[in-house]
């Protein structure tokens, strides 16, 4: 027996760890891998309360965010490399104009 | 306490993966420890029960997600990322700041609900109970994200098509 408590301190540090890595990383395809991470510890919380509450939805709910989180994975890199092909780096710093 | 044990291992091993992705400088050694990250993460969602959950954390994400990442990387060919200098002030009150505010949601979540614990494999979620929910229930947002996916995919086509080759009689 686990208190339910650990699993969501446990989602709770992963999603820390997300933002400080969004905050702190400076190359832009670490940036989004900050957001899958951040991602990832929602969907734990979101199946540690699913057992609590002894409901499906919240498993149900994972797979949706698993869509979506797939779907940005495609489109931002396919942005990512857009922006690679127009300005030849990868740093955010540099990336700073919405126009060449 | 067979649950407590694997929960704390693998618990540990998904924080360390998290760490060693801020921790390191080229984009491919954080790919790599997010991909222990999700991995990790699978275990915790079958010691809820969630079967289904994890099986598609290991094949959606740890494979199809972390596999594109680390093909745009090479493709891109990704090397070391420049620090910037952080600024003092960051460090000063930032570090405390969400030290303080991580212990006391750590705190609250304990003092309210440190005595409902979970089982191992709590709430069983076969893909037949999942499958169930998703066509009866939840058919309108499953059908939403079929949209949603193709329009990712048109989407993905259109942003990563190189500019040179344009479709023809579109030439200006």
């Amino acid at each position: 027996m686990v208190p339910i408590s650990y699993y969501l301190i446990l989602s709770g540090i992963l999603f820390a760890c997300g933002v400080i890595g969004f905050l702190i990383k400076r190359n832009i395809i670490t940036i989004f891998m900050s957001i899958e991470l951040m991602l990832n510890g929602v969907n734990l919380s979101f199946v540690a309360f699913a057992a609590q509450w002894h409901h499906l939805s919240g498993q149900v709910f994972v797979f949706f965010v698993m869509v979506v989180a797939a779907a940005e994975a495609t489109v931002g890199l396919a942005i990512i490399i857009a922006v690679f092909r127009t300005r030849e780096t990868l740093n955010v710093d540099q990336v700073n104009l919405l126009k060449l | 306490m067979l649950h407590l044990v694997l929960f704390l291992v693998f618990g540990a091993i998904c924080v360390a993966g998290a760490i060693n992705l801020l921790a390191q400088s080229h984009p491919i050694s954080s790919a790599l420890s997010l991909v222990v990250v999700m991995a990790s993460l699978a275990v915790e969602y079958l010691l809820l029960g969630a079967e289904f959950v994890a099986a598609v954390q290991v094949i959606v994400y740890a494979g199809a997600v972390m596999v594109l990442f680390v093909f745009v990387i090479m493709l891109l060919n990704a090397g070391e990322e420049e620090r910037t200098k952080g600024s003092h002030v960051a460090l000063i009150l930032g570090v405390p700041g969400v030290l303080a505010g991580g212990l006391l949601v750590a705190w609250v979540l304990i003092e309210r609900s440190g005595t409902q614990t979970v089982a191992l494999g709590a709430l069983p979620g076969f893909p037949k109970a999942i499958g169930n929910l998703l066509f009866h229930e939840f058919l309108l947002p499953f059908e939403v994200t079929s949209i949603l996916v193709l329009i990712a995919i048109m989407g993905a086509v259109v942003l990563a098509s190189s500019p040179e080759t344009k479709a023809p009689g579109k030439e200006s």
